[in-house]
């Protein structure tokens, strides 16, 4: 699904990812472990381009988006991302959150298709050869119908339905990150990256937030996580990567990673984090 | 003072027995509505460039149109609003062959000056904003410019009210200089009142009441404005 390769990240001189080679699957768990500075955020923020590699390719269903002329917003909408910080925008109520990124493109595309046909229709009446119109099925209010719904049922489904009209400053933190996560949900993303999603919480919300990545998990999501909550990736990962300096230097099954590790330098990291 | 009593008669025959009072009338509505659009056109222009100047600079265009904004702040922050004035309407307008009314002339230039400053204000604005909101948007597959629109600039406007304000109050009284250009402000018509009554205390002490007067209403509405755009700030 996702094909990264020879990933390159260089901020100045300082080279942040160095040559990194992988592929993520459909219906994979991949969970980043490692310590701090070896680049694991930025590998998962160059996998939807959020920083863009300075070399190497990222194929994502045929395509590279790492190149610069690929129209990256129409790739984006596949790859749903999370943020330590969740990021909710602050000037919008939780429901306008999750409804603001489906409702502005479909009604973009309508407003584009409308447009278009406009022309279609002047040109038609000059010339022979008639080309076909654009079939338009929806109208603003209805897609604005259907996304509230959507938002409503997703709301529903982490029980936070009471709060679709309070803004995002009155939320708690375990709220915040999943109406964050549900956000990127309402697109119906392929794959989901998660970039410590846990780690701003206060430890009692990290459970909530873990329970719901959890579903996620069982429905089959495909999913990169970078955590620190080594029990969470030893629990839904199908295959771990672990980094240090820019490299990924083992990747396997959990069980063999966290029993049987063949690195030193992970054996070193994991016994101090375990 | 032992003819303040005079003074005050003398003012009061020219302000309201011949009629003075509707050249006050006329010369306060133009001063706001220069202050008022030029901030309108002021705004426009600024957001414009504050958002050209913070847009990523990979490919040449947004270069092109970044120097040509720093020209244009660095131009009409370079100059008193006096010499841009004077500059438009006696040069620039005569010859490319324009004739407007100098009201008009006077909110064209106010709006470009305002439109300077107002860019490094939004600048700043948009700047305060957490890189984390574009981050959020960008994620979801919204190009640059909606995210900008939707999310960044309402918070950014939320965040520089207070400085906008600042910068209409300054605009009310920039517009005393505009009897430059031969337009009717308020210091015209308290000037023309002081002429004809040949004294000028008590015409010149309204004026500066008046101003103060306008610049505690328009501090007022700001303080409004700003307490129903923290709505979202609040708990509730």
């Amino acid at each position: 699904m996702i094909d990264v390769i020879n990933l390159k990240k260089n901020y100045g001189k300082l080279e942040v990812l160095k040559d990194i080679t992988t592929t993520i699957n459909q219906g994979e768990k991949i969970a980043i472990i490692g310590p701090s500075g070896s680049g694991k955020s930025t590998f998962l923020r160059c996998l939807n381009c959020m920083e863009d590699p300075t070399g190497g390719a990222i194929i994502f269903e045929g395509v590279d988006i790492a190149n610069i002329n690929v129209d990256i917003n129409i790739h984006r909408r596949h790859m749903g991302m999370v943020f330590q910080q969740f990021n909710l925008f602050n000037n919008k109520t939780v429901i306008d959150n999750i409804m603001l990124s489906p409702m502005h493109i479909e009604s973009h595309d309508l407003r584009v298709k409308k447009l278009k046909n406009f022309f279609i229709k002047i040109r038609n009446t000059f010339t022979k050869n008639k080309k076909p119109i654009y079939e338009i099925n929806t109208t603003r209010a209805k897609i604005k119908a259907e996304a509230k719904e959507n938002a409503m049922r997703l709301l529903k489904r982490i029980g936070l339905e009471d709060k679709a009209n309070v803004y995002p400053s009155t939320l708690s933190g375990g709220q915040k990150q999943r109406i964050a996560i549900v956000r990127a949900l309402a697109m119906n993303p392929k794959v989901m990256l998660f970039d410590e999603p846990t780690s701003s919480l206060d430890p009692e919300m990290v459970g909530e937030v873990l329970d719901l990545i959890k579903q996620l998990v069982n429905e089959g999501m495909t999913m990169v996580i970078v955590t620190h909550e080594m029990g969470f990736a030893k629990e839904v990962a199908t295959r771990v990567l672990f980094m240090d300096e820019g490299k990924i230097l083992e990747e396997d099954v959990p069980e063999e990673i966290f029993t049987n590790p063949k690195n030193a330098r992970t054996k070193e990291f994991l016994s101090k984090v375990l | 003072m032992g003819n303040f009593d005079k003074k005050l008669q003398k003012f009061w025959e020219m302000f309201y027995v011949n009629d003075g009072y509707t050249k006050v009338l006329t010369g306060l509505q133009n001063t706001l509505y220069i202050a008022i659009v030029g901030l309108a056109i002021g705004i426009i222009i600024g957001t414009v460039i504050a958002i050209v100047e913070v847009f990523p600079k990979y490919k040449r265009l947004p270069k092109i149109l970044n120097s040509l904004c720093r020209f244009y702040v660095g131009m009409f922050r370079g100059t008193p609003v006096v010499v841009q004035l004077l500059v438009t309407y006696y040069v620039v307008l005569p010859l490319i062959g324009i004739n407007m009314p100098a009201l008009n002339v006077c909110v064209l230039v106010f709006g470009l000056n305002s439109g300077a400053y107002v860019s490094e204000i939004m600048r700043g604005g948009i700047m305060s904003v957490d890189a984390g909101q574009m981050e959020a948007g960008r994620a979801l597959g919204l190009s640059y410019q909606v995210t900008m629109l939707k999310v960044v600039i309402p918070q950014a406007v939320k965040n520089i009210l207070p400085t906008l304000g600042n910068e209409l109050i300054a605009l009310v009284k920039e517009t005393s200089v505009v009897s430059f250009v031969g337009a009717a402000d308020l210091y015209v018509a308290f000037n023309y009142i002081g002429t004809n009554s040949y004294e000028f205390m008590v015409p010149y002490l309204v004026m500066a009441f008046i101003y103060i007067m306008v610049v505690m209403i328009i501090a007022l509405l700001i303080k409004t404005m700003e307490r129903r755009l923290r709505k979202s700030d609040r708990r509730n």
